[in-house]
């Protein structure tokens, strides 16, 4: 190095690098391009922003709730009148209703979400799948209330026709119309895992002699496991929070029971509900939508989570 | 062996021969349930087109006699037959534009910010995994979220400019998501190329990234935005008013600046909530209104996923690097 530069002529060393005026390093250009890389910074710290934003303020809210209510009395009791003179607040009522649609809601989704992944990655031609999953991806894009509408005046008509005894408000037609709603979503997310296994494993099945349904069900299910269950633990986690569909067709009475044949409110309709009077700003009503809202959110944070930690799993398997 | 003893070992005869045929027919009868399932698959699709059929034709059904010229210009009545839904559809138009003045530059800047600019860094993470989070997020906590900081801590009030934002921040990660997935499709050679020839970042960003990665931002923006137009329970929980029989302040006035911004705190209603409002009144001369809402919402949230799946298609077809 030393030998190097002594071996240079000085001047030549200090000789700036022959550079356009337009190209040199510019002060204001700089400042330019750091001022504009912070703007693009806050826009996607916005999104931090917003989750801070909704802990805070259902943890606020809930704070002052929960001083009035004891916490295991909110968790153990099993009425739900926030509104009357005898005020209890039981979110189990709420919960019930809540686990109710969404198991019955799963109970369409995942046979049936599951049959079209199988049926689109392992046994449909490419066109078809080109043209299958549009019109799944529209079906998704249906607004809930729409939903909601058909699941009252055209699912539980029907219903009630072959069971007559069923009330006009169920939680029965409201989660079989929620299942169809999240079809889409369990079928593309296990489809995408089932396409993501490598061929290779197909090609030695079929090559034991396996026909494909064999190949499907032993080998390639199996490998994409941790992401169809994903799949229906998004689907899960998109049942607990659907709004519409409940609040018009299931009725919004609380009602502690698991008998998807019956009215009951979930907490997202309880929430509507709330919403739609005309409750202070301030009041034990009031703090009862957001101590509510807390509970969703912890519960659908919880499947997220799982669900997440579920696809990067089987993200890394191959 | 056993062709030589076909007496002594008939029973062990067959099988050995047969064996080639054995497996065979195995197989032919595991085939059968591949036809089977097949039959199954197809099934499970049409359970779901056909639901989709049932419901987009029993409310056109239902809201056919609505269905007139005169429905997109009446406000909402006591009176099912009188009752139109003028302000419901001003009332999603003008939250829509605010929703998309917000939610395209924000989401669009996020997206670029995390494909070109983000050190890989916890903040990043942080920032990526909220993302992901808020995806999963019911709306109706978007909806709380805006009733305790929007309409109570900043008072906005139960406004245009509120729903708008509150859907904004709700249409946020699918925006994000697209312009992430659209800039990360273009390949590297484009960025060095423009840096090759002395580009700064933003330069090549805007002058490069953005362009070519347009219409995935706009599928993406598309979609957003018809999910946002029927989004229902964010918007009752800021408490928006289920009948108003009045427009909000034009956005054009006679005055200079000709221009008026009084629009964004008025009152309103939209389509989803006018909907919800008919649906859920036990006069049933009302659900035929209702359905008629309703096909007009199924008819737009179709156009416009289809808008967004053919610029997709069209897209992928034409792009080559």
């Amino acid at each position: 190095m030393n030998s190097s530069t002594t071996l240079r002529p000085p001047l030549g060393a200090r000789l700036p690098p022959v550079v356009s005026e337009r190209l040199a390093k510019k002060f204001s250009r700089n400042l330019k391009e750091r001022a504009i890389e912070a703007v693009l910074f806050l826009a996607a710290f916005v999104s931090v922003v917003t989750t801070a934003g909704i802990v805070y303020i259902l943890v606020k809210e809930s704070v002052v709730f929960f001083a009035e209510v004891p916490l295991w009395l909110f968790l153990t009791d099993t009425q739900w009148t926030p509104l009357f003179d005898d005020a209890h607040f039981g979110i189990m009522v709420l919960l019930s209703g809540t686990i109710t649609s969404s198991l019955v809601a799963l109970c369409v989704a995942i046979p049936l979400g599951t049959t079209i992944a199988v049926y689109l990655s392992e046994f449909a031609s490419p066109k078809a799948r080109e043209i299958a999953k549009p019109i799944l991806e529209l079906l998704a894009g249906v607004p809930t209330i729409v939903y909601g509408y058909f699941a009252l005046l055209f699912v539980t008509p029907l219903l009630q026709a072959i069971y007559p005894s069923l009330p006009g408000f169920n939680l029965l037609s409201a989660g079989i119309v929620m299942g169809i709603m999240i079809v889409p979503t369990v079928a593309s997310i296990s489809e995408d895992a089932m396409r993501a296994v490598p061929m290779s494993l197909r090609e030695g099945s079929f090559a034991m002699g396996a026909t494909r349904l064999q190949t499907a069900v032993n080998v390639v299910v199996p490998a994409a496991i941790s992401g169809i269950a994903a799949a229906y633990i998004l689907g899960v986690s998109r049942a607990v929070g659907e709004t519409m569909i409940l609040a018009v067709a299931a009725g919004m009475q609380p009602n502690l029971t698991f008998n998807p044949t019956e009215p009951a409110a979930t907490i997202t309709a309880y929430i509507v509900q709330v919403a739609l009077g005309d409750l202070p700003h301030g009041s034990v009503g009031y703090q009862t939508i957001f101590a509510a809202g807390l509970t969703l959110m912890l519960l659908t944070l919880f499947f997220n989570l799982i669900g997440f930690w579920m696809r990067k799993r089987y993200r890394e398997a191959y | 062996m056993a062709a030589n003893a076909p007496e002594s070992t008939s029973a062990t005869a067959p099988a050995v021969r047969g064996t080639t045929g054995d497996i065979r027919r195995l197989i032919a009868r595991a085939k059968r349930w591949d036809v089977i399932f097949i039959v199954l698959g197809i099934l499970a699709l049409g359970v779901g087109f056909l639901t989709f059929l049932a419901l987009f034709l029993d409310m056109l059904i239902d809201g056919w006699e609505r269905l007139r010229p005169e429905f997109f210009t009446q406000f909402p009545s006591r009176r099912a037959s009188q009752a139109g839904i003028l302000s419901a559809w001003v009332g999603t138009t003008l939250v829509m534009i605010v929703t998309a003045v917000v939610a395209v530059p924000l989401g669009v800047a996020a997206g670029i910010y995390l494909e070109e600019y983000a050190p890989k860094n916890w903040v990043t993470d942080v920032i990526e995994i909220n993302i992901t989070n808020l995806a999963g997020v019911p709306s109706i906590v978007y909806g709380l979220l805006a009733l305790g900081l929007f309409v109570y801590a900043f008072g906005l009030g139960q406004s245009v400019q509120t729903a708008g934002l509150t859907l904004a921040l709700l249409i946020l990660p699918i925006v994000i998501v697209s312009t992430r997935e659209a800039i990360r499709a273009i390949p590297a050679m484009i960025r060095e190329g423009a840096y090759a020839v002395g580009a700064t970042r933003w330069q090549t960003v805007k002058d490069h990234i953005l362009p070519y990665s347009m219409p995935g931002i706009l599928t993406g923006v598309i979609i957003g935005l018809s999910r946002a137009i029927g989004e229902t329970a964010p918007i009752i929980t800021i408490g928006a008013l289920t009948f108003i029989a009045f427009l909000p302040p034009s956005p054009v006035t006679a005055d200079f600046p000709f221009l008026s911004f009084e629009w964004l705190r008025a009152p309103f209603t939209v389509m989803p909530i006018q909907m919800f409002n008919w649906t859920s009144r036990p006069d049933e001369a009302f659900h035929a209104n209702a359905a008629a809402a309703g096909a007009i919402l199924v008819f737009m949230t179709l156009t416009m996923n289809g808008l967004a799946i053919w610029l997709r298609y069209r897209l992928r077809k034409n792009i080559k690097w």
